[in-house]
Protein backbone atom coordinates (compact mmCIF):
# COMPACT_ATOMS: atom_id res chain seq x y z
CA UNK A 1 0.00 0.00 0.00
CA UNK A 2 1.29 3.57 -0.82
CA UNK A 3 0.52 5.13 1.89
CA UNK A 4 1.94 8.13 1.06
CA UNK A 5 -0.26 8.34 -2.41
CA UNK A 6 -3.45 7.99 -0.38
CA UNK A 7 -2.36 11.05 2.13
CA UNK A 8 -1.46 12.93 -0.84
CA UNK A 9 -4.68 12.38 -2.62
CA UNK A 10 -6.57 12.96 0.52
CA UNK A 11 -4.97 16.01 1.63
CA UNK A 12 -5.21 17.86 -1.69
CA UNK A 13 -9.09 16.71 -1.26
CA UNK A 14 -9.50 17.88 1.64
CA UNK A 15 -7.77 21.44 0.91
CA UNK A 16 -10.14 21.81 -1.28
CA UNK A 17 -13.34 21.58 1.60
CA UNK A 18 -11.13 24.01 3.89
CA UNK A 19 -10.82 26.26 0.82
CA UNK A 20 -14.87 26.47 0.88
CA UNK A 21 -15.01 25.91 4.59
CA UNK A 22 -17.39 28.91 5.50
CA UNK A 23 -19.88 27.57 2.71
CA UNK A 24 -19.38 23.89 4.41
CA UNK A 25 -20.30 24.69 7.53
CA UNK A 26 -22.86 27.47 6.56
CA UNK A 27 -24.84 25.77 4.78
CA UNK A 28 -25.68 22.63 6.94
CA UNK A 29 -26.34 24.46 9.54
CA UNK A 30 -28.84 26.92 7.88
CA UNK A 31 -30.71 24.40 6.47
CA UNK A 32 -30.93 21.71 9.43
CA UNK A 33 -32.05 25.48 11.34
CA UNK A 34 -34.73 25.63 8.90
CA UNK A 35 -35.71 22.07 8.90
CA UNK A 36 -36.63 22.74 12.70
CA UNK A 37 -38.24 25.48 12.34
CA UNK A 38 -40.63 24.29 9.97
CA UNK A 39 -40.92 20.15 10.92
CA UNK A 40 -40.22 20.73 14.45
CA UNK A 41 -41.46 23.95 15.57
CA UNK A 42 -44.63 24.84 13.00
CA UNK A 43 -45.49 21.20 12.01
CA UNK A 44 -43.84 19.17 14.70
CA UNK A 45 -45.83 20.92 17.76
CA UNK A 46 -49.41 19.81 15.81
CA UNK A 47 -48.03 15.90 15.44
CA UNK A 48 -48.02 13.54 18.57
CA UNK A 49 -44.98 11.51 19.67
CA UNK A 50 -43.96 9.19 17.18
CA UNK A 51 -43.26 5.76 18.83
CA UNK A 52 -42.64 7.84 22.13
CA UNK A 53 -40.43 10.06 21.14
CA UNK A 54 -41.01 13.68 20.50
CA UNK A 55 -41.40 14.85 16.86
CA UNK A 56 -38.46 17.04 16.44
CA UNK A 57 -36.28 14.64 18.05
CA UNK A 58 -37.62 11.63 16.05
CA UNK A 59 -36.86 13.24 12.42
CA UNK A 60 -32.99 13.81 13.82
CA UNK A 61 -31.40 10.83 12.68
CA UNK A 62 -33.26 11.27 9.48
CA UNK A 63 -31.86 14.44 8.77
CA UNK A 64 -28.50 13.97 9.71
CA UNK A 65 -28.61 10.72 7.43
CA UNK A 66 -30.23 12.83 4.25
CA UNK A 67 -27.82 15.60 4.46
CA UNK A 68 -24.49 12.87 5.29
CA UNK A 69 -25.93 10.67 1.88
CA UNK A 70 -26.06 13.82 -0.10
CA UNK A 71 -23.01 15.42 0.79
CA UNK A 72 -21.21 12.35 0.37
CA UNK A 73 -22.36 11.55 -2.89
CA UNK A 74 -21.83 15.04 -4.15
CA UNK A 75 -18.51 15.20 -2.30
CA UNK A 76 -17.12 11.89 -3.57
CA UNK A 77 -18.35 12.14 -7.33
CA UNK A 78 -17.33 15.73 -7.34
CA UNK A 79 -13.83 14.73 -6.68
CA UNK A 80 -13.34 12.54 -8.94
CA UNK A 81 -15.49 14.09 -11.75
CA UNK A 82 -13.34 17.24 -11.57
CA UNK A 83 -10.03 15.91 -12.77
CA UNK A 84 -11.45 13.69 -15.50
CA UNK A 85 -13.14 16.93 -16.63
CA UNK A 86 -10.09 19.00 -16.33
CA UNK A 87 -8.05 16.27 -17.75
CA UNK A 88 -5.24 15.88 -14.96
CA UNK A 89 -6.68 12.64 -14.16
CA UNK A 90 -3.94 11.66 -16.09
CA UNK A 91 -1.38 12.27 -13.37
CA UNK A 92 -3.42 9.54 -11.11
CA UNK A 93 -3.77 6.80 -13.45
CA UNK A 94 -0.05 7.25 -14.52
CA UNK A 95 1.39 7.18 -11.05
CA UNK A 96 2.38 3.86 -8.65
CA UNK A 97 -1.12 3.66 -7.25
CA UNK A 98 -3.74 1.09 -7.30
CA UNK A 99 -7.04 1.44 -7.41
CA UNK A 100 -7.34 0.78 -3.66
CA UNK A 101 -5.44 3.50 -2.80
CA UNK A 102 -7.18 6.11 -5.32
CA UNK A 103 -10.28 5.12 -3.57
CA UNK A 104 -8.92 5.38 -0.03
CA UNK A 105 -7.87 9.13 -0.83
CA UNK A 106 -10.78 10.50 -2.57
CA UNK A 107 -13.88 8.47 -0.72
CA UNK A 108 -11.85 8.98 2.64
CA UNK A 109 -11.83 12.19 2.30
CA UNK A 110 -15.76 12.81 0.81
CA UNK A 111 -16.70 10.65 4.13
CA UNK A 112 -14.64 12.70 6.09
CA UNK A 113 -15.86 15.72 4.70
CA UNK A 114 -19.75 14.66 4.94
CA UNK A 115 -18.74 12.96 8.56
CA UNK A 116 -17.72 16.58 9.83
CA UNK A 117 -21.21 18.11 8.04
CA UNK A 118 -23.52 15.36 10.22
CA UNK A 119 -21.61 16.06 13.46
CA UNK A 120 -22.08 20.22 12.61
CA UNK A 121 -25.95 18.67 12.32
CA UNK A 122 -26.50 16.73 15.43
CA UNK A 123 -25.21 19.85 17.38
CA UNK A 124 -27.39 22.33 15.95
CA UNK A 125 -29.92 19.82 16.35
CA UNK A 126 -29.09 19.33 19.99
CA UNK A 127 -29.75 23.38 19.95
CA UNK A 128 -33.58 22.81 19.63
CA UNK A 129 -34.43 19.49 21.30
CA UNK A 130 -33.39 17.44 23.38
CA UNK A 131 -30.94 14.57 22.22
CA UNK A 132 -30.38 11.70 24.02
CA UNK A 133 -28.54 8.99 22.18
CA UNK A 134 -28.82 5.11 23.94
CA UNK A 135 -25.85 3.37 21.72
CA UNK A 136 -23.27 5.41 21.10
CA UNK A 137 -20.68 3.44 19.64
CA UNK A 138 -23.42 1.87 17.06
CA UNK A 139 -24.49 5.53 16.01
CA UNK A 140 -20.61 6.48 15.51
CA UNK A 141 -20.73 3.05 12.95
CA UNK A 142 -23.35 3.58 11.41
CA UNK A 143 -22.65 7.57 10.66
CA UNK A 144 -19.32 6.37 9.86
CA UNK A 145 -20.23 3.49 7.35
CA UNK A 146 -23.05 5.67 6.38
CA UNK A 147 -20.64 8.06 5.20
CA UNK A 148 -17.96 5.79 3.71
CA UNK A 149 -20.41 3.99 1.23
CA UNK A 150 -22.15 6.35 -0.35
CA UNK A 151 -18.67 8.48 -0.79
CA UNK A 152 -18.41 5.11 -2.54
CA UNK A 153 -21.33 5.09 -4.71
CA UNK A 154 -20.58 8.98 -5.08
CA UNK A 155 -17.04 7.92 -6.84
CA UNK A 156 -18.85 5.44 -9.24
CA UNK A 157 -21.40 7.98 -9.96
CA UNK A 158 -18.18 10.58 -10.52
CA UNK A 159 -16.64 8.34 -12.74
CA UNK A 160 -19.90 7.27 -14.89
CA UNK A 161 -20.84 11.08 -15.61
CA UNK A 162 -20.09 12.19 -18.54
CA UNK A 163 -21.09 15.93 -18.14
CA UNK A 164 -21.91 17.82 -14.86
CA UNK A 165 -25.90 17.41 -15.74
CA UNK A 166 -25.57 13.68 -15.42
CA UNK A 167 -23.56 14.23 -12.07
CA UNK A 168 -26.65 15.91 -10.81
CA UNK A 169 -29.02 13.16 -11.75
CA UNK A 170 -28.51 10.57 -9.91
CA UNK A 171 -28.58 12.22 -6.53
CA UNK A 172 -31.53 14.23 -7.70
CA UNK A 173 -33.74 11.54 -9.25
CA UNK A 174 -32.80 8.35 -7.04
CA UNK A 175 -31.08 9.57 -3.98
CA UNK A 176 -33.46 12.19 -2.31
CA UNK A 177 -36.30 10.61 -3.66
CA UNK A 178 -35.41 7.37 -1.27
CA UNK A 179 -34.26 9.32 1.21
CA UNK A 180 -37.60 10.94 1.54
CA UNK A 181 -39.51 8.07 1.59
CA UNK A 182 -36.79 6.49 3.38
CA UNK A 183 -39.02 6.79 6.77
CA UNK A 184 -36.49 10.46 7.42
CA UNK A 185 -39.57 11.72 8.69
CA UNK A 186 -41.71 9.20 9.54
CA UNK A 187 -41.93 6.02 11.04
CA UNK A 188 -42.66 2.99 8.81
CA UNK A 189 -45.39 1.85 10.74
CA UNK A 190 -47.66 5.08 9.72
CA UNK A 191 -48.07 3.80 6.37
CA UNK A 192 -51.20 1.79 5.48
CA UNK A 193 -49.67 -1.81 4.87
CA UNK A 194 -48.90 -2.00 1.49
CA UNK A 195 -46.79 0.46 1.49
CA UNK A 196 -45.18 -0.80 4.40
CA UNK A 197 -43.81 -3.86 2.40
CA UNK A 198 -43.10 -1.82 -0.84
CA UNK A 199 -40.65 0.25 1.51
CA UNK A 200 -38.66 -2.28 2.62
CA UNK A 201 -37.56 -2.30 -0.80
CA UNK A 202 -36.00 1.18 -0.21
CA UNK A 203 -32.40 0.56 1.24
CA UNK A 204 -32.14 3.83 3.04
CA UNK A 205 -35.01 2.30 5.29
CA UNK A 206 -32.10 0.07 7.04
CA UNK A 207 -29.96 3.13 7.45
CA UNK A 208 -32.31 5.34 8.65
CA UNK A 209 -34.25 2.81 11.05
CA UNK A 210 -30.56 1.22 12.58
CA UNK A 211 -29.43 4.90 13.09
CA UNK A 212 -32.68 5.93 14.75
CA UNK A 213 -32.48 2.92 16.66
CA UNK A 214 -28.30 4.13 17.98
CA UNK A 215 -31.07 6.74 19.27
CA UNK A 216 -33.76 5.76 20.60
CA UNK A 217 -33.31 2.45 21.02
CA UNK A 218 -36.51 1.99 18.64
CA UNK A 219 -36.06 0.22 14.50
CA UNK A 220 -38.68 -0.11 11.97
CA UNK A 221 -36.36 -3.20 11.28
CA UNK A 222 -33.80 -5.15 13.07
CA UNK A 223 -30.50 -3.32 13.64
CA UNK A 224 -28.70 -6.64 12.16
CA UNK A 225 -30.44 -6.02 9.39
CA UNK A 226 -29.40 -2.76 9.06
CA UNK A 227 -25.83 -3.33 9.65
CA UNK A 228 -25.70 -6.06 7.17
CA UNK A 229 -27.62 -3.74 4.84
CA UNK A 230 -25.19 -1.24 5.06
CA UNK A 231 -22.08 -3.74 5.13
CA UNK A 232 -23.29 -5.65 2.10
CA UNK A 233 -23.47 -2.14 -0.14
CA UNK A 234 -20.11 -1.07 1.05
CA UNK A 235 -18.94 -4.25 -0.54
CA UNK A 236 -21.34 -3.93 -3.62
CA UNK A 237 -19.40 -0.29 -4.28
CA UNK A 238 -16.27 -2.20 -3.34
CA UNK A 239 -16.77 -4.74 -6.22
CA UNK A 240 -18.28 -2.29 -8.61
CA UNK A 241 -15.12 0.15 -8.43
CA UNK A 242 -12.36 -2.48 -8.26
CA UNK A 243 -14.12 -3.71 -11.77
CA UNK A 244 -13.83 -0.06 -13.18
CA UNK A 245 -10.30 -0.15 -12.39
CA UNK A 246 -9.97 -3.72 -13.78
CA UNK A 247 -11.30 -2.64 -16.76
CA UNK A 248 -10.95 1.19 -17.14
CA UNK A 249 -14.68 1.57 -18.51
CA UNK A 250 -14.69 5.32 -18.58
CA UNK A 251 -11.39 6.33 -16.89
CA UNK A 252 -8.77 4.57 -19.40
CA UNK A 253 -8.99 4.02 -22.66
CA UNK B 1 23.93 1.73 -23.89
CA UNK B 2 22.15 -0.15 -22.01
CA UNK B 3 18.10 0.29 -23.51
CA UNK B 4 15.80 1.79 -20.58
CA UNK B 5 12.74 1.71 -22.25
CA UNK B 6 12.01 -1.26 -24.23
CA UNK B 7 8.58 -1.78 -26.09
CA UNK B 8 7.76 -4.70 -28.15
CA UNK B 9 5.30 -5.36 -30.93
CA UNK B 10 2.87 -2.62 -29.20
CA UNK B 11 -0.88 -2.61 -30.59
CA UNK B 12 -4.23 -0.71 -29.39
CA UNK B 13 -7.27 -0.88 -31.26
CA UNK B 14 -9.46 1.75 -29.77
CA UNK B 15 -13.60 0.45 -29.30
CA UNK B 16 -14.90 2.00 -32.01
CA UNK B 17 -11.74 -0.18 -33.98
CA UNK B 18 -9.54 2.64 -34.83
CA UNK B 19 -6.20 1.02 -34.54
CA UNK B 20 -4.02 3.33 -33.60
CA UNK B 21 -1.04 1.77 -32.70
CA UNK B 22 -0.07 -1.36 -35.47
CA UNK B 23 2.68 -3.07 -33.41
CA UNK B 24 4.99 -0.91 -32.15
CA UNK B 25 8.69 -2.26 -31.47
CA UNK B 26 11.38 0.27 -30.14
CA UNK B 27 14.50 0.29 -28.27
CA UNK B 28 15.06 3.91 -26.43
CA UNK B 29 18.51 4.01 -24.57
CA UNK B 30 19.39 5.75 -21.40
CA UNK B 31 20.60 9.33 -21.70
CA UNK B 32 19.39 9.81 -25.13
CA UNK B 33 16.66 12.32 -26.52
CA UNK B 34 14.65 10.79 -29.03
CA UNK B 35 12.32 12.85 -30.90
CA UNK B 36 8.56 11.12 -32.13
CA UNK B 37 8.16 12.72 -35.21
CA UNK B 38 4.43 12.18 -37.03
CA UNK B 39 1.44 14.39 -38.59
CA UNK B 40 -1.99 14.83 -36.09
CA UNK B 41 -3.59 11.48 -35.50
CA UNK B 42 -0.16 9.41 -36.01
CA UNK B 43 -0.41 7.73 -32.86
CA UNK B 44 2.36 9.30 -31.04
CA UNK B 45 0.17 10.89 -27.84
CA UNK B 46 -1.49 6.93 -27.90
CA UNK B 47 2.17 5.09 -27.74
CA UNK B 48 3.01 7.68 -24.68
CA UNK B 49 -0.36 7.54 -23.08
CA UNK B 50 -0.18 3.07 -23.68
CA UNK B 51 3.64 3.36 -22.19
CA UNK B 52 2.54 5.40 -18.92
CA UNK B 53 -0.44 3.16 -18.04
CA UNK B 54 -3.25 5.77 -19.31
CA UNK B 55 -4.09 3.68 -22.09
CA UNK B 56 -4.16 0.03 -21.68
CA UNK B 57 -2.53 -2.11 -24.71
CA UNK B 58 -4.53 -4.55 -27.21
CA UNK B 59 -1.46 -6.62 -27.29
CA UNK B 60 2.79 -6.44 -27.03
CA UNK B 61 4.52 -5.35 -24.05
CA UNK B 62 6.66 -2.74 -22.64
CA UNK B 63 8.98 -3.01 -20.76
CA UNK B 64 10.91 -0.17 -17.90
CA UNK B 65 13.80 0.05 -16.33
CA UNK B 66 13.71 -4.08 -17.16
CA UNK B 67 9.88 -3.79 -15.26
CA UNK B 68 6.71 -4.57 -16.84
CA UNK B 69 4.44 -1.88 -17.01
CA UNK B 70 1.33 -4.25 -16.79
CA UNK B 71 2.17 -6.75 -13.83
CA UNK B 72 5.32 -4.40 -12.04
CA UNK B 73 3.19 -1.16 -12.69
CA UNK B 74 4.46 0.30 -9.89
CA UNK B 75 8.23 0.13 -10.24
CA UNK B 76 7.70 1.09 -13.81
CA UNK B 77 5.67 3.99 -13.51
CA UNK B 78 7.85 5.14 -10.44
CA UNK B 79 10.55 5.81 -13.42
CA UNK B 80 8.44 7.80 -15.92
CA UNK B 81 7.47 11.35 -15.33
CA UNK B 82 4.75 12.75 -17.64
CA UNK B 83 4.35 15.93 -19.55
CA UNK B 84 1.12 16.12 -21.31
CA UNK B 85 0.37 18.05 -24.29
CA UNK B 86 -2.88 19.82 -23.22
CA UNK B 87 -2.73 22.07 -20.13
CA UNK B 88 -4.18 19.96 -17.64
CA UNK B 89 -3.68 22.26 -14.36
CA UNK B 90 -7.03 22.66 -11.15
CA UNK B 91 -6.95 26.37 -11.97
CA UNK B 92 -7.73 26.86 -7.68
CA UNK B 93 -4.03 25.31 -6.83
CA UNK B 94 -1.39 27.15 -6.14
CA UNK B 95 2.17 26.36 -7.92
CA UNK B 96 4.03 25.05 -4.97
CA UNK B 97 1.12 22.94 -3.83
CA UNK B 98 0.19 21.23 -7.39
CA UNK B 99 3.78 20.42 -7.64
CA UNK B 100 4.65 18.55 -4.18
CA UNK B 101 1.28 16.89 -5.02
CA UNK B 102 2.60 15.64 -7.52
CA UNK B 103 5.77 14.26 -5.53
CA UNK B 104 3.29 12.51 -3.03
CA UNK B 105 1.24 10.82 -5.49
CA UNK B 106 4.39 9.03 -6.28
CA UNK B 107 4.97 7.57 -3.07
CA UNK B 108 8.08 10.11 -2.35
CA UNK B 109 8.73 11.71 0.97
CA UNK B 110 8.33 15.05 0.95
CA UNK B 111 11.23 17.59 0.01
CA UNK B 112 10.70 20.45 -0.39
CA UNK B 113 14.21 21.94 -0.86
CA UNK B 114 14.26 19.37 -4.37
CA UNK B 115 10.91 21.29 -4.86
CA UNK B 116 12.30 23.97 -4.64
CA UNK B 117 15.07 23.81 -7.05
CA UNK B 118 13.04 22.02 -9.75
CA UNK B 119 10.95 25.65 -9.66
CA UNK B 120 13.85 27.67 -9.19
CA UNK B 121 15.35 25.64 -12.89
CA UNK B 122 11.88 26.79 -14.60
CA UNK B 123 11.70 30.00 -13.33
CA UNK B 124 8.71 29.42 -11.46
CA UNK B 125 10.13 29.94 -8.09
CA UNK B 126 8.57 33.36 -7.66
CA UNK B 127 5.29 32.15 -9.15
CA UNK B 128 4.85 29.25 -6.01
CA UNK B 129 2.52 31.28 -4.56
CA UNK B 130 0.21 32.11 -7.32
CA UNK B 131 -2.53 30.07 -8.58
CA UNK B 132 -2.63 28.36 -11.67
CA UNK B 133 -5.51 30.18 -13.10
CA UNK B 134 -2.80 33.24 -12.92
CA UNK B 135 -0.39 32.01 -14.85
CA UNK B 136 0.14 32.33 -18.45
CA UNK B 137 0.14 29.73 -21.02
CA UNK B 138 4.03 29.19 -21.10
CA UNK B 139 4.42 29.57 -17.43
CA UNK B 140 1.45 27.03 -17.30
CA UNK B 141 3.42 24.49 -19.27
CA UNK B 142 6.36 24.93 -17.41
CA UNK B 143 4.84 23.95 -14.14
CA UNK B 144 3.35 20.56 -16.20
CA UNK B 145 7.13 20.14 -16.18
CA UNK B 146 7.98 20.89 -12.86
CA UNK B 147 4.93 18.21 -11.74
CA UNK B 148 6.47 15.73 -14.32
CA UNK B 149 10.11 16.44 -12.97
CA UNK B 150 8.97 16.30 -8.71
CA UNK B 151 9.40 12.35 -8.49
CA UNK B 152 12.97 12.65 -10.06
CA UNK B 153 11.80 9.62 -12.88
CA UNK B 154 14.71 8.63 -14.77
CA UNK B 155 12.63 9.23 -18.20
CA UNK B 156 10.44 12.07 -19.07
CA UNK B 157 7.83 11.98 -21.88
CA UNK B 158 6.99 15.35 -23.28
CA UNK B 159 3.83 15.31 -25.29
CA UNK B 160 4.37 18.21 -27.79
CA UNK B 161 5.80 20.71 -25.60
CA UNK B 162 6.21 23.07 -27.94
CA UNK B 163 2.79 23.16 -29.61
CA UNK B 164 1.04 26.30 -30.12
CA UNK B 165 3.82 28.35 -28.26
CA UNK B 166 6.34 31.40 -29.36
CA UNK B 167 9.51 31.34 -30.75
CA UNK B 168 10.80 32.37 -26.96
CA UNK B 169 9.69 30.28 -25.41
CA UNK B 170 10.29 27.23 -27.52
CA UNK B 171 13.64 27.88 -27.22
CA UNK B 172 13.47 28.05 -23.47
CA UNK B 173 11.70 24.72 -23.48
CA UNK B 174 14.64 23.21 -25.85
CA UNK B 175 17.32 24.80 -22.86
CA UNK B 176 15.41 23.05 -20.35
CA UNK B 177 15.37 19.51 -22.22
CA UNK B 178 18.89 20.27 -22.64
CA UNK B 179 19.31 20.76 -19.40
CA UNK B 180 17.70 17.80 -18.15
CA UNK B 181 19.60 15.43 -20.33
CA UNK B 182 22.76 16.72 -18.85
CA UNK B 183 21.34 15.54 -15.48
CA UNK B 184 20.88 12.24 -16.86
CA UNK B 185 17.79 12.18 -17.60
CA UNK B 186 16.44 9.95 -20.54
CA UNK B 187 13.75 11.90 -23.09
CA UNK B 188 11.21 11.28 -25.40
CA UNK B 189 9.17 14.17 -27.40
CA UNK B 190 6.65 14.21 -29.18
CA UNK B 191 6.23 16.80 -32.20
CA UNK B 192 5.27 17.81 -35.95
CA UNK B 193 8.22 20.46 -36.36
CA UNK B 194 11.34 18.80 -37.95
CA UNK B 195 13.21 21.93 -36.32
CA UNK B 196 12.56 20.80 -32.93
CA UNK B 197 13.91 17.40 -33.50
CA UNK B 198 16.71 19.03 -35.48
CA UNK B 199 17.42 21.60 -32.67
CA UNK B 200 17.77 18.98 -29.67
CA UNK B 201 17.28 15.25 -30.78
CA UNK B 202 19.79 12.53 -30.49
CA UNK B 203 17.65 10.01 -32.76
CA UNK B 204 14.67 10.99 -34.65
CA UNK B 205 11.89 8.02 -34.74
CA UNK B 206 9.23 8.92 -37.82
CA UNK B 207 5.40 7.89 -37.13
CA UNK B 208 2.62 7.44 -39.25
CA UNK B 209 -0.27 5.62 -39.35
CA UNK B 210 0.60 3.98 -35.82
CA UNK B 211 3.71 2.25 -37.27
CA UNK B 212 7.10 3.18 -37.17
CA UNK B 213 8.67 3.86 -40.21
CA UNK B 214 11.92 4.48 -39.01
CA UNK B 215 14.24 5.20 -36.35
CA UNK B 216 17.84 6.73 -36.49
CA UNK B 217 20.42 9.18 -35.62
CA UNK B 218 19.19 12.93 -36.82
CA UNK B 219 22.50 13.88 -38.52
CA UNK B 220 21.48 10.88 -41.55
CA UNK B 221 18.26 11.78 -41.45
CA UNK B 222 18.68 15.42 -41.91
CA UNK B 223 20.41 14.85 -44.56
CA UNK B 224 18.00 13.30 -46.03
CA UNK B 225 15.50 16.00 -45.26
CA UNK B 226 17.45 18.87 -46.68
CA UNK B 227 16.55 17.34 -50.29
CA UNK B 228 15.00 19.19 -52.56
CA UNK B 229 13.49 18.91 -56.27
CA UNK B 230 13.77 21.45 -59.30
CA UNK B 231 11.22 20.34 -61.91
CA UNK B 232 12.36 21.47 -64.88
CA UNK B 233 9.74 21.61 -67.32
CA UNK B 234 10.50 21.91 -71.62
CA UNK B 235 8.83 23.66 -74.30
CA UNK B 236 9.53 20.52 -76.39
CA UNK B 237 10.01 16.87 -75.17
CA UNK B 238 13.23 15.13 -75.46
CA UNK B 239 13.86 11.49 -75.41
CA UNK B 240 16.52 11.44 -73.23
CA UNK B 241 18.93 13.88 -70.84
CA UNK B 242 21.01 15.70 -73.48
CA UNK B 243 24.63 14.82 -72.80
CA UNK B 244 25.60 17.99 -72.10
CA UNK B 245 23.52 17.63 -69.00
CA UNK B 246 24.66 14.08 -67.44
CA UNK B 247 27.28 16.05 -64.79
CA UNK B 248 23.78 17.13 -62.81
CA UNK B 249 21.77 13.65 -62.50
CA UNK B 250 19.04 14.49 -63.75
CA UNK B 251 16.16 12.15 -64.27
CA UNK B 252 13.14 12.81 -67.54
CA UNK B 253 10.12 12.85 -66.20
CA UNK B 254 6.43 13.26 -67.61
CA UNK B 255 7.20 11.08 -70.65
CA UNK B 256 10.06 13.28 -71.47
CA UNK B 257 8.51 15.98 -71.16
CA UNK B 258 10.12 17.53 -67.67
CA UNK B 259 13.85 17.47 -65.93
CA UNK B 260 14.00 16.64 -62.52
CA UNK B 261 16.74 17.95 -60.34
CA UNK B 262 17.61 16.92 -56.64
CA UNK B 263 19.65 19.43 -54.65
CA UNK B 264 20.60 19.76 -51.07
CA UNK B 265 19.21 23.15 -49.57
CA UNK B 266 22.11 23.14 -47.17
CA UNK B 267 25.07 22.40 -49.12
CA UNK B 268 27.40 25.68 -50.16
CA UNK B 269 26.14 25.98 -53.72
CA UNK B 270 22.69 24.43 -54.91
CA UNK B 271 24.15 24.22 -58.70
CA UNK B 272 20.62 25.19 -60.05
CA UNK B 273 22.28 28.53 -61.71
CA UNK B 274 25.08 26.49 -63.75
CA UNK B 275 22.19 23.82 -64.23
CA UNK B 276 19.94 26.57 -66.06
CA UNK B 277 22.78 27.78 -67.70
CA UNK B 278 23.51 24.27 -69.10
CA UNK B 279 20.00 23.80 -70.23
CA UNK B 280 20.15 26.91 -72.13
CA UNK B 281 23.36 26.22 -74.08
CA UNK B 282 22.06 22.68 -74.58
CA UNK B 283 19.46 24.89 -76.78
CA UNK B 284 16.34 23.26 -74.91
CA UNK B 285 13.11 26.49 -74.33
CA UNK B 286 11.45 26.02 -70.87
CA UNK B 287 8.21 26.26 -70.51
CA UNK B 288 8.48 26.39 -66.79
CA UNK B 289 10.63 26.07 -63.47
CA UNK B 290 9.38 24.76 -60.10
CA UNK B 291 10.35 23.72 -57.21
CA UNK B 292 9.07 20.88 -54.39
CA UNK B 293 10.05 19.88 -51.12
CA UNK B 294 9.05 16.35 -50.00
CA UNK B 295 6.77 16.51 -46.56
CA UNK B 296 7.96 14.24 -44.13
CA UNK B 297 4.66 12.32 -44.59
CA UNK B 298 5.64 11.95 -48.19
CA UNK B 299 9.08 10.90 -47.89
CA UNK B 300 8.94 7.82 -45.13
CA UNK B 301 5.35 7.19 -47.02
CA UNK B 302 8.01 6.45 -49.81
CA UNK B 303 10.10 4.77 -47.94
CA UNK B 304 8.36 2.46 -46.58
CA UNK B 305 6.12 1.24 -50.30
CA UNK B 306 9.78 0.92 -51.84
CA UNK B 307 11.79 -0.53 -49.21
CA UNK B 308 9.17 -2.78 -47.53
CA UNK B 309 11.46 -3.00 -44.09
CA UNK B 310 11.60 0.86 -43.15
CA UNK B 311 14.44 0.57 -40.90
CA UNK B 312 16.36 -1.04 -43.44
CA UNK B 313 15.27 1.47 -46.39
CA UNK B 314 18.42 2.29 -48.23
CA UNK B 315 19.31 6.23 -48.30
CA UNK B 316 19.35 6.93 -52.05
CA UNK B 317 15.27 6.04 -52.17
CA UNK B 318 14.62 9.49 -50.52
CA UNK B 319 13.14 12.14 -51.99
Amino acid sequence: MNWTAVATIYKAEMARFWRTFLQSFISPVLSTSLYFVVFGSAIGSRIQEVDGVEYGAFIVPGLVMLSVITQSISNASFGIYFPKFIGNIYEILSAPINFLEVVAGFAGAAATKSLFIGVVILCTASLFVDLSIQHPVAMVAFLVLTCLSFSLMGFIIGIWAGNFEQLQLVPLLVVTPLVFLGGSFYSISMLPPVWQTITLFNPVVYLVSGFRWAFFGQADVPVLLSLCAIGGFTLACMAVIWWIFKTGWRIRA
Amino acid sequence: MAAILSIRDLRKMYDGGFEALKGVSLDIEEGEILALLGPNGAGKTTLISTVCGITTATSGSVSVGGFDNVSQFRAARALIGLVPQEITLEPFTKVLDTVTFSRGLFGKPANAELIGSILRKLSLWEKRDSRIMDLSGGMKRRVLIAKALAHEPRILFLDEPTAGVDVELRKDMWEIVRELKAGGVTIILTTHYIEEAEAIADRVGVITGGELLLVEAKEQLMARMGQKQLEVQLAKPVEAVPEALSQHNLQLVNGGGGLLYTYDTRAERTGITTLLNDVAQAGLVLSDVQTRESSLEDIFVGLVSTGGDSKGAAEGDAA
